[in-house]
Protein backbone atom coordinates (compact mmCIF):
# COMPACT_ATOMS: atom_id res chain seq x y z
CA UNK A 1 0.00 0.00 0.00
CA UNK A 2 2.69 1.97 1.19
CA UNK A 3 4.20 1.99 -2.99
CA UNK A 4 0.84 1.86 -4.10
CA UNK A 5 0.37 5.64 -2.61
CA UNK A 6 3.41 6.60 -4.08
CA UNK A 7 1.61 6.22 -7.40
CA UNK A 8 2.84 2.01 -8.42
CA UNK A 9 0.33 0.77 -10.31
CA UNK A 10 1.95 -2.30 -10.34
CA UNK A 11 2.27 -3.00 -7.01
CA UNK A 12 -1.26 -1.77 -6.06
CA UNK A 13 -3.30 -3.68 -8.59
CA UNK A 14 -1.45 -6.79 -6.86
CA UNK A 15 -2.16 -5.42 -3.41
CA UNK A 16 -6.26 -4.68 -4.58
CA UNK A 17 -6.19 -8.29 -6.61
CA UNK A 18 -5.21 -10.04 -3.78
CA UNK A 19 -7.49 -7.90 -0.91
CA UNK A 20 -10.91 -9.02 -3.40
CA UNK A 21 -10.39 -12.35 -2.73
CA UNK A 22 -10.31 -11.97 1.04
CA UNK A 23 -13.59 -9.08 1.10
CA UNK A 24 -15.44 -11.87 -1.00
CA UNK A 25 -15.05 -13.95 1.69
CA UNK A 26 -15.93 -11.65 4.19
CA UNK A 27 -19.04 -10.27 1.94
CA UNK A 28 -20.06 -13.86 1.32
CA UNK A 29 -19.92 -14.99 5.47
CA UNK A 30 -21.95 -11.48 6.04
CA UNK A 31 -24.38 -11.91 3.77
CA UNK A 32 -24.55 -15.14 4.56
CA UNK A 33 -25.29 -14.29 8.33
CA UNK A 34 -27.74 -12.06 7.38
CA UNK A 35 -30.02 -14.63 5.18
CA UNK A 36 -29.30 -11.78 2.27
CA UNK A 37 -29.42 -13.23 -1.28
CA UNK A 38 -25.90 -13.71 -2.40
CA UNK A 39 -26.31 -12.06 -5.96
CA UNK A 40 -25.35 -8.79 -4.93
CA UNK A 41 -22.02 -9.77 -3.11
CA UNK A 42 -19.52 -8.76 -6.41
CA UNK A 43 -21.24 -5.87 -6.32
CA UNK A 44 -20.50 -5.15 -2.21
CA UNK A 45 -16.91 -5.94 -3.18
CA UNK A 46 -17.00 -3.76 -5.99
CA UNK A 47 -18.24 -1.25 -3.83
CA UNK A 48 -15.48 -1.87 -1.03
CA UNK A 49 -12.61 -1.73 -3.53
CA UNK A 50 -14.14 1.68 -4.64
CA UNK A 51 -14.02 2.98 -0.96
CA UNK A 52 -10.62 1.60 -0.22
CA UNK A 53 -9.49 3.48 -3.20
CA UNK A 54 -11.05 6.74 -3.07
CA UNK A 55 -10.68 6.90 0.86
CA UNK A 56 -7.11 5.02 1.16
CA UNK A 57 -5.96 8.96 2.08
CA UNK A 58 -7.50 7.98 5.47
CA UNK A 59 -5.10 5.28 5.87
CA UNK A 60 -1.64 6.83 8.65
CA UNK A 61 0.71 4.92 6.79
CA UNK A 62 2.93 3.94 9.80
CA UNK A 63 0.01 1.88 11.00
CA UNK A 64 -1.08 -1.58 9.99
CA UNK A 65 -3.20 -2.15 6.74
CA UNK A 66 -5.66 -4.92 7.95
CA UNK A 67 -7.17 -3.26 10.74
CA UNK A 68 -8.12 -0.11 7.94
CA UNK A 69 -9.13 -2.53 5.02
CA UNK A 70 -11.49 -4.35 7.96
CA UNK A 71 -12.86 -1.08 8.97
CA UNK A 72 -13.93 0.15 5.45
CA UNK A 73 -15.07 -4.09 4.69
CA UNK A 74 -17.25 -3.70 7.87
CA UNK A 75 -18.62 -0.60 6.84
CA UNK A 76 -19.84 -1.00 3.45
CA UNK A 77 -21.37 -4.52 4.58
CA UNK A 78 -23.39 -3.34 7.11
CA UNK A 79 -24.55 -0.43 4.88
CA UNK A 80 -24.76 -2.57 2.50
CA UNK A 81 -26.82 -4.85 4.59
CA UNK A 82 -28.92 -2.14 6.18
CA UNK A 83 -29.77 -0.93 2.48
CA UNK A 84 -31.17 -4.04 1.55
CA UNK A 85 -33.71 -3.77 4.49
CA UNK A 86 -31.77 -7.14 6.31
CA UNK A 87 -31.30 -7.68 9.78
CA UNK A 88 -29.10 -10.15 11.75
CA UNK A 89 -30.60 -13.40 11.44
CA UNK A 90 -29.42 -16.95 12.81
CA UNK A 91 -26.18 -17.63 11.11
CA UNK A 92 -26.50 -20.96 9.68
CA UNK A 93 -23.08 -22.94 9.87
CA UNK A 94 -24.19 -25.39 6.69
CA UNK A 95 -24.28 -22.72 4.72
CA UNK A 96 -21.00 -20.93 5.57
CA UNK A 97 -19.51 -24.35 5.23
CA UNK A 98 -21.09 -24.53 1.43
CA UNK A 99 -20.08 -21.15 0.72
CA UNK A 100 -16.75 -20.91 1.98
CA UNK A 101 -15.38 -21.26 -1.35
CA UNK A 102 -13.71 -18.48 -2.74
CA UNK A 103 -14.81 -18.02 -6.57
CA UNK A 104 -16.81 -15.42 -8.58
CA UNK A 105 -20.21 -15.81 -8.67
CA UNK A 106 -21.96 -15.95 -12.59
CA UNK A 107 -22.62 -13.27 -14.90
CA UNK A 108 -26.10 -12.54 -12.79
CA UNK A 109 -23.45 -10.79 -9.84
CA UNK A 110 -22.20 -8.47 -12.50
CA UNK A 111 -25.37 -7.14 -14.35
CA UNK A 112 -25.82 -4.88 -11.47
CA UNK A 113 -22.25 -3.38 -11.79
CA UNK A 114 -22.68 -3.19 -15.85
CA UNK A 115 -25.21 -1.08 -15.49
CA UNK A 116 -23.84 1.16 -13.22
CA UNK A 117 -20.82 2.21 -15.68
CA UNK A 118 -23.48 2.96 -18.19
CA UNK A 119 -25.09 5.52 -15.68
CA UNK A 120 -21.55 7.64 -15.97
CA UNK A 121 -21.95 10.40 -18.27
CA UNK A 122 -20.00 10.40 -22.02
CA UNK A 123 -15.85 11.37 -21.42
CA UNK A 124 -16.19 9.07 -17.77
CA UNK A 125 -18.25 6.55 -19.44
CA UNK A 126 -15.94 5.90 -22.43
CA UNK A 127 -12.49 6.15 -20.31
CA UNK A 128 -13.76 3.88 -17.50
CA UNK A 129 -15.01 1.11 -19.80
CA UNK A 130 -11.65 1.65 -22.06
CA UNK A 131 -9.68 1.22 -19.13
CA UNK A 132 -11.45 -1.62 -17.53
CA UNK A 133 -13.14 -3.44 -19.75
CA UNK A 134 -10.90 -2.77 -22.99
CA UNK A 135 -7.70 -2.78 -20.75
CA UNK A 136 -6.18 -0.09 -22.16
CA UNK A 137 -3.83 2.08 -20.73
CA UNK A 138 -4.00 5.70 -19.89
CA UNK A 139 -1.90 6.49 -22.56
CA UNK A 140 -3.80 4.71 -25.53
CA UNK A 141 -7.15 6.32 -24.11
CA UNK A 142 -5.38 9.73 -24.49
CA UNK A 143 -4.09 9.20 -27.73
CA UNK A 144 -7.36 7.77 -29.08
CA UNK A 145 -9.92 10.34 -27.57
CA UNK A 146 -7.47 13.29 -28.94
CA UNK A 147 -7.29 14.13 -25.23
CA UNK A 148 -3.86 14.77 -23.22
CA UNK A 149 -2.81 12.16 -20.30
CA UNK A 150 -3.67 14.28 -17.46
CA UNK A 151 -7.34 15.03 -18.48
CA UNK A 152 -7.72 11.58 -18.46
CA UNK A 153 -6.67 10.94 -15.73
CA UNK A 154 -8.92 13.56 -14.14
CA UNK A 155 -12.09 12.36 -16.03
CA UNK A 156 -11.13 8.27 -14.47
CA UNK A 157 -10.78 9.48 -11.07
CA UNK A 158 -14.31 11.73 -11.37
CA UNK A 159 -15.49 8.56 -12.91
CA UNK A 160 -14.88 6.36 -10.00
CA UNK A 161 -16.44 8.47 -7.94
CA UNK A 162 -19.11 8.55 -9.62
CA UNK A 163 -19.39 4.92 -9.90
CA UNK A 164 -19.07 5.20 -5.96
CA UNK A 165 -21.81 7.62 -5.52
CA UNK A 166 -24.19 5.63 -7.77
CA UNK A 167 -23.35 2.49 -5.35
CA UNK A 168 -24.50 4.36 -2.33
CA UNK A 169 -27.64 6.05 -4.58
CA UNK A 170 -28.53 2.89 -6.46
CA UNK A 171 -30.02 1.12 -3.31
CA UNK A 172 -32.12 3.90 -1.48
CA UNK A 173 -34.79 4.37 -3.92
CA UNK B 1 -18.26 -4.85 -14.88
CA UNK B 2 -15.45 -7.87 -13.37
CA UNK B 3 -13.75 -6.95 -10.19
CA UNK B 4 -10.66 -7.15 -12.14
CA UNK B 5 -11.92 -4.71 -14.59
CA UNK B 6 -12.85 -2.82 -11.86
CA UNK B 7 -9.46 -3.28 -10.43
CA UNK B 8 -7.73 -2.14 -14.03
CA UNK B 9 -9.35 0.81 -13.76
CA UNK B 10 -8.38 1.72 -9.85
CA UNK B 11 -4.90 1.00 -10.52
CA UNK B 12 -4.79 3.06 -13.44
CA UNK B 13 -5.83 5.90 -11.19
CA UNK B 14 -2.66 5.10 -8.49
CA UNK B 15 -1.23 8.47 -9.01
CA UNK B 16 -4.57 10.34 -7.90
CA UNK B 17 -4.02 10.71 -4.19
CA UNK B 18 -5.78 13.44 -1.85
CA UNK B 19 -3.92 14.76 0.92
CA UNK B 20 -3.37 12.48 4.08
CA UNK B 21 -6.40 13.36 5.86
CA UNK B 22 -5.02 15.17 8.91
CA UNK B 23 -3.36 17.43 7.12
CA UNK B 24 -6.66 18.25 5.73
CA UNK B 25 -8.40 18.75 8.68
CA UNK B 26 -5.66 20.89 10.29
CA UNK B 27 -6.21 23.31 6.77
CA UNK B 28 -9.85 23.62 7.66
CA UNK B 29 -9.34 24.10 10.82
CA UNK B 30 -6.60 26.91 10.45
CA UNK B 31 -8.66 28.68 7.01
CA UNK B 32 -12.13 28.50 9.24
CA UNK B 33 -10.35 29.70 12.78
CA UNK B 34 -8.64 33.05 10.64
CA UNK B 35 -11.51 33.86 9.18
CA UNK B 36 -13.69 33.81 12.69
CA UNK B 37 -10.95 35.95 13.80
CA UNK B 38 -11.46 38.46 10.92
CA UNK B 39 -14.81 38.48 12.00
CA UNK B 40 -13.92 38.99 15.59
CA UNK B 41 -11.71 41.74 15.09
CA UNK B 42 -13.74 43.41 12.48
CA UNK B 43 -17.05 43.30 14.00
CA UNK B 44 -16.95 42.16 17.96
CA UNK B 45 -13.47 42.72 19.07
CA UNK B 46 -11.90 42.63 22.71
CA UNK B 47 -13.81 43.82 25.77
CA UNK B 48 -12.42 47.25 26.46
CA UNK B 49 -10.27 45.96 30.13
CA UNK B 50 -8.71 42.73 28.55
CA UNK B 51 -5.90 43.80 30.05
CA UNK B 52 -7.07 44.24 34.08
CA UNK B 53 -9.02 40.70 33.60
CA UNK B 54 -6.16 38.94 32.08
CA UNK B 55 -5.21 38.79 35.45
CA UNK B 56 -8.10 37.65 37.15
CA UNK B 57 -8.57 34.06 37.53
CA UNK B 58 -11.93 33.84 36.42
CA UNK B 59 -11.14 35.14 33.08
CA UNK B 60 -8.20 33.02 32.84
CA UNK B 61 -10.25 29.76 33.69
CA UNK B 62 -12.75 30.99 30.89
CA UNK B 63 -10.47 30.47 28.28
CA UNK B 64 -8.73 27.96 29.29
CA UNK B 65 -11.23 26.50 29.50
CA UNK B 66 -12.70 26.76 25.56
CA UNK B 67 -9.04 25.58 24.58
CA UNK B 68 -9.36 22.40 26.75
CA UNK B 69 -12.18 21.65 24.43
CA UNK B 70 -10.47 22.37 21.09
CA UNK B 71 -7.81 20.89 21.70
CA UNK B 72 -9.76 17.58 23.05
CA UNK B 73 -12.35 17.68 20.33
CA UNK B 74 -9.70 18.58 17.56
CA UNK B 75 -7.93 15.23 18.70
CA UNK B 76 -10.86 13.53 18.75
CA UNK B 77 -11.99 14.55 15.34
CA UNK B 78 -8.29 13.45 13.68
CA UNK B 79 -9.29 10.07 14.85
CA UNK B 80 -13.33 9.77 13.91
CA UNK B 81 -12.35 10.74 10.91
CA UNK B 82 -11.39 7.27 9.95
CA UNK B 83 -12.59 4.36 9.64
CA UNK B 84 -11.10 2.34 12.21
CA UNK B 85 -12.38 2.19 16.06
CA UNK B 86 -11.64 5.30 18.23
CA UNK B 87 -8.46 5.08 20.77
CA UNK B 88 -10.60 5.34 24.02
CA UNK B 89 -7.82 8.18 25.41
CA UNK B 90 -9.04 9.96 22.91
CA UNK B 91 -12.68 9.48 23.77
CA UNK B 92 -12.47 10.18 27.26
CA UNK B 93 -10.55 13.16 26.91
CA UNK B 94 -13.30 15.33 25.56
CA UNK B 95 -14.71 14.52 29.05
CA UNK B 96 -11.74 16.79 30.73
CA UNK B 97 -13.85 20.24 29.44
CA UNK B 98 -16.78 19.36 31.53
CA UNK B 99 -15.06 18.04 34.22
CA UNK B 100 -13.00 21.26 34.65
CA UNK B 101 -15.94 23.02 34.18
CA UNK B 102 -18.51 21.12 37.08
CA UNK B 103 -15.33 21.43 39.47
CA UNK B 104 -15.09 25.65 38.77
CA UNK B 105 -18.92 25.75 39.08
CA UNK B 106 -19.09 23.91 42.40
CA UNK B 107 -15.83 25.88 43.56
CA UNK B 108 -17.94 28.81 42.67
CA UNK B 109 -21.16 28.02 43.97
CA UNK B 110 -18.93 27.36 47.58
CA UNK B 111 -16.99 30.77 47.52
CA UNK B 112 -19.78 33.00 46.35
CA UNK B 113 -23.06 34.02 48.69
CA UNK B 114 -26.28 32.22 47.20
CA UNK B 115 -27.62 35.99 47.30
CA UNK B 116 -25.36 36.13 44.28
CA UNK B 117 -25.99 33.32 42.65
CA UNK B 118 -28.75 34.01 40.10
CA UNK B 119 -27.06 37.81 39.41
CA UNK B 120 -24.01 35.48 38.25
CA UNK B 121 -25.50 32.68 36.28
CA UNK B 122 -27.86 35.37 34.23
CA UNK B 123 -24.90 37.54 33.81
CA UNK B 124 -25.11 40.57 31.34
CA UNK B 125 -25.30 39.39 27.78
CA UNK B 126 -26.59 36.24 27.68
CA UNK B 127 -28.52 36.14 24.62
CA UNK B 128 -25.45 38.25 22.84
CA UNK B 129 -23.62 34.83 23.51
CA UNK B 130 -26.13 32.84 22.60
CA UNK B 131 -25.44 34.51 19.00
CA UNK B 132 -22.46 35.48 19.07
CA UNK B 133 -20.74 31.92 19.49
CA UNK B 134 -22.47 29.97 17.12
CA UNK B 135 -22.15 32.78 14.40
CA UNK B 136 -18.43 32.75 15.21
CA UNK B 137 -18.55 29.23 15.03
CA UNK B 138 -20.10 28.74 11.13
CA UNK B 139 -17.15 29.66 9.30
CA UNK B 140 -15.10 26.92 10.87
CA UNK B 141 -17.73 24.52 11.19
CA UNK B 142 -18.55 24.56 7.35
CA UNK B 143 -14.68 24.21 6.57
CA UNK B 144 -14.38 21.13 8.81
CA UNK B 145 -17.31 19.18 7.55
CA UNK B 146 -16.38 19.90 4.35
CA UNK B 147 -13.32 18.70 4.64
CA UNK B 148 -14.80 15.64 6.94
CA UNK B 149 -16.34 14.87 3.08
CA UNK B 150 -12.55 13.33 2.17
CA UNK B 151 -12.63 11.67 5.40
CA UNK B 152 -13.93 8.06 5.82
CA UNK B 153 -15.80 8.53 9.42
CA UNK B 154 -17.79 5.13 11.07
CA UNK B 155 -20.41 7.24 12.24
CA UNK B 156 -20.90 10.34 9.87
CA UNK B 157 -23.50 12.08 12.44
CA UNK B 158 -21.02 11.61 15.59
CA UNK B 159 -18.25 13.14 13.65
CA UNK B 160 -20.56 15.90 12.19
CA UNK B 161 -20.86 16.51 16.28
CA UNK B 162 -17.34 15.92 16.86
CA UNK B 163 -16.91 19.02 14.16
CA UNK B 164 -19.95 21.09 15.67
CA UNK B 165 -18.00 20.86 18.94
CA UNK B 166 -14.67 21.84 17.54
CA UNK B 167 -16.11 24.73 15.64
CA UNK B 168 -17.72 25.79 19.28
CA UNK B 169 -14.74 25.72 20.94
CA UNK B 170 -13.05 27.99 18.72
CA UNK B 171 -15.86 30.40 18.28
CA UNK B 172 -16.09 30.39 22.09
CA UNK B 173 -12.52 31.11 22.34
CA UNK B 174 -12.54 34.27 20.29
CA UNK B 175 -15.71 35.48 22.34
CA UNK B 176 -14.48 34.54 25.84
CA UNK B 177 -12.15 37.47 25.01
CA UNK B 178 -15.17 40.04 24.51
CA UNK B 179 -17.90 38.72 27.01
CA UNK B 180 -17.31 40.33 30.31
CA UNK B 181 -19.32 37.78 32.21
CA UNK B 182 -16.72 35.02 33.59
CA UNK B 183 -18.14 33.32 36.15
CA UNK B 184 -18.31 29.95 36.06
CA UNK B 185 -22.09 29.66 36.83
CA UNK B 186 -22.51 31.82 33.40
CA UNK B 187 -19.79 29.82 31.11
CA UNK B 188 -21.83 26.05 32.52
CA UNK B 189 -24.84 27.87 31.72
CA UNK B 190 -24.85 29.93 28.43
CA UNK B 191 -21.15 28.93 26.59
CA UNK B 192 -22.48 25.75 27.29
CA UNK B 193 -25.90 26.03 25.71
CA UNK B 194 -23.98 27.67 22.47
CA UNK B 195 -21.97 24.80 22.01
CA UNK B 196 -24.40 22.67 22.46
CA UNK B 197 -26.56 24.27 19.46
CA UNK B 198 -23.44 24.28 17.74
CA UNK B 199 -22.80 20.69 18.34
CA UNK B 200 -26.58 19.84 17.52
CA UNK B 201 -26.20 21.49 13.91
CA UNK B 202 -23.01 19.56 12.95
CA UNK B 203 -24.29 16.23 13.83
CA UNK B 204 -27.47 17.20 12.31
CA UNK B 205 -25.46 18.03 9.19
CA UNK B 206 -22.68 15.75 9.32
CA UNK B 207 -25.67 12.57 9.34
CA UNK B 208 -27.09 13.50 5.39
CA UNK B 209 -23.52 15.18 4.50
CA UNK B 210 -20.72 12.61 5.68
CA UNK B 211 -21.87 9.55 4.68
CA UNK B 212 -19.34 7.62 2.37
Amino acid sequence: MRAAIGGDAASYRQLLDSLSHSLRAVTRRGFAQAGAALNDVEDVVQETLLAIHLKRHTWKSDQPLGPWVRAIARHKLIDALRRRGRRIEVPIEAVLDFLAADEPRSDLDRQDAARLVDGLRGRQQVIVRAISLEGQSIREVAERLGMNEGAVRVALHRGLKALAAMHRKGHEE
Amino acid sequence: MRTDDLIAALAADAQTVSNPIGRTLWLALTGGAVVAALIFFFGIGFRLDLASALETPRFLFKCALTLTLLVSAMGLMLHIARPEAVPPAWAMALAAAPLLLAIAAIAELMVVPSSDWTKRLVGTNALVCLVLIPALSAAPLAALLLALRQGAPAHPMLAGAVAGLVAASVGATLYATHCQDDSPLFVATWYVIAVMIVTLVGALIGARLLRW
